[in-house]
């Protein structure tokens, strides 16, 4: 889950007015951020301090996500998914 | 030289109505769809005349009854819309068949103007049912109970390629090809091997190699022969093997590499033997495989993951680039391919914000830790995690919010979706499909992918054909269009 956590932090930003041609075409030479928060922090020499602060912040972020999630699932998940059924079609 | 792959998707939706105690699907789909009201709107006929898809691939006609509704059946269930998609109710499930584009980025546009279509149609069908129930959309492929309803890909090929080519070497491609394109799936059904979470929502259910059926005993290969175009100069490929994404990127790549890979077919550049022992059962095997590693056994003896399987088709797409002076879309599609390759190789997981089943593994497997669900697959709430990722509102569906979080990648922007509600793609035959529709409504009296009909006044209908799917584009018609101010004028302009 680090990892999630850590691109939903440094993630790009958003490519949805783009150029009009690719969009968000950076294909095959996009830089990822790469590993978990552990490994980035590593690289820039390990300051424990900044570490637990960036970990707090994610974590606060990947607590906003669930919580959004939370907030829009159905309620009745266990009835309404019980109750979903659909006819075969093509 | 291969020819242009003008393509287009066609997707049924689940369709439910909550508290509602005498919930009938049809009855619903019929509501849905006349609830979306395009200004001007038509009662226009599908002109079933043109179709014909008990005609096989392997060059015969299977016994059947053709399915043709009566008039006032046919308007009800049938919408030909201004942006030139068919929006209508088949069997128990609404579609959407998206207008034909020439290229897979457009087709993501209209693939998700589609999706805001059935919500606007959703939201004004609610509010015609009794207060307490409500209807509800999902761009799914199974109910998780054994029943499954397709998401399908057609694409424009060359009638002088041989079906039996095509079947050669497409099949190992379309069983391995899940691994970026599956839209990921809780648990199995259909007699399936018990599972936690598979890639694809569909693998469960293809019971055979090839076969002209999409409705029971699926095969991986669908031989319908209904090019919908010039019979001599065409086929349609009809692909049934996919699933209903809604991840851009993953849509684009779906189809970008699929009619790439059926160019080279078609061009002859694939050469390889790949052919697999037994593909029904690798294509489970596969699906069922979250770390994409497992390997599948090939008729030469090789065994081979599926990942290296469609290394080996990047590997000769490559080889096909080189000769090839590809357009830029192309180039863009092979660093792509090739970077998605890569990060298969390395880690799937790395894919959380391009790959459908990976976006929503990582977001049930997250929720699942916040929630001490102990990797409780069976939870109502995994469950249901897994069907909301494809709910169609906005503010509910869990694909949508991760997309308004930021948390996907986009492939086009928000503009260019809301424009292709109403406006059809400039390049195709559903330009001059549309624009009919928008122009003469009163004067349309039926449509089909071929073929557009107008009832002049007193005088017999007038049915123009439309064989050339790169015919009929803006370029070639707006000037006739625009020198017709109705649609008696520009059957006599026609005639000119």
């Amino acid at each position: 889950m680090a990892r999630f956590i850590t691109r939903l932090h440094e993630r790009a930003p958003s490519a949805a007015h783009a150029a009009p041609i690719f969009g968000a075409a950076d294909g095959g030479q996009k830089q990822k951020p790469k590993g978990g928060g552990d490994e980035s922090a590593e690289a820039r020499g390990g300051d424990g301090k900044k570490l637990a602060k960036k970990g707090e912040e994610l974590k606060e972020e990947m607590d906003e996500l669930m919580d959004e999630i939370d907030n829009v699932l159905e309620e009745n998940a266990e009835e309404f998914v019980k109750n979903y059924v659909q006819r075969g079609g093509q | 030289m291969a020819i242009p792959k003008v393509m287009g998707t066609e997707i049924e939706y689940g369709i439910i109505v909550k508290n509602d105690p005498d919930f009938d699907p049809i009855s619903s789909c019929v509501l849905l769809v006349n609830a979306y009201r395009e200004d001007p709107a038509g009662k226009i006929l599908w002109d079933y005349d043109q179709e014909n898809p008990l005609a096989d691939a392997r060059g015969f006609q299977v016994d059947g009854e053709k399915y043709t509704p009566n008039q006032q059946e046919n308007i009800a269930r049938n919408k030909t819309l201004i942006n030139g998609a068919r929006y209508y109710v088949d069997h128990a499930h609404p579609e959407y068949s998206c207008p034909e584009v020439t290229n897979a980025r457009d087709l993501v546009v209209h693939e998700k103007a589609g999706e805001r279509i059935v919500e606007i149609s959703r939201r004004e069908a609610n509010s015609l049912l009794p207060a307490g129930a409500q209807m509800l959309l999902h761009k799914n492929n199974s109910d998780r109970k054994g029943n499954s309803y397709g998401s399908h890909e057609n694409y424009l090929m060359d009638r002088r390629t041989s079906f039996k080519q095509i079947v050669e070497h497409l099949m190992p491609f379309f069983v391995t090809r899940q691994v970026y394109t599956g839209a990921g799936k809780v648990g199995s059904e259909n007699r399936g091997r018990a599972c936690d979470y598979q890639l694809s929502q569909r693998a469960d259910f293809f019971e055979t190699e090839v076969a002209l059926d999409t409705m029971v005993k699926r095969p991986i290969i669908n031989t319908r022969d209904e090019p919908h175009a010039d019979r001599e100069k065409y086929r349609r490929l009809h692909v049934i093997v996919g699933d209903s994404n809604m991840s851009e990127y993953t849509i684009y790549l779906r189809n970008v590499v699929t009619s790439l890979i059926l160019s080279m077919i078609e061009d002859g550049a694939v050469s390889r033997g790949l052919s697999l022992r037994d593909p029904v059962r690798a294509i489970k095997d596969v699906s069922q495989d979250p770390t994409c590693r497992v390997e599948i056994a090939l008729e030469s003896g090789r065994k081979l993951s599926a990942v290296e399987i469609q290394a080996e088709y990047l590997d000769m797409a490559l080889t096909y680039a080189a000769r090839h002076d590809l357009d830029e879309v192309s180039q863009d599609v092979l660093a792509r391919w090739q970077h998605t390759i890569e990060v298969l190789r390395r880690d799937p997981m790395e894919l959380d914000r391009e790959v459908d089943w990976v976006i929503k593994k990582r977001m049930i497997e997250g929720y699942m830790e916040r929630k001490g669900l102990g990797g409780d697959w069976e939870h109502p709430q995994v469950r249901m995690l897994d069907l909301q990722y494809h709910d169609t509102r906005p503010d509910k569906g869990l694909y949508f919010m991760l997309e308004r979080k930021g948390n996907v990648e986009r492939i086009c922007s928000d503009e260019e979706i809301q424009a292709a509600i109403t406006a059809p793609p400039e390049d195709t035959r559903a330009y001059f499909r549309g624009e009919c529709l928008r122009r003469y409504p009163g004067e349309v009296f039926g449509v089909n992918w071929d073929s557009i009909s107008f009832g002049v006044s007193d005088e017999p209908i007038k049915r123009i054909m439309m064989a050339e799917p790169l015919k009929g584009t803006k370029r070639l018609v707006k000037a006739l269009l625009d020198g017709s101010s109705n649609a008696g004028e520009l059957v006599k302009n026609l005639r000119a």
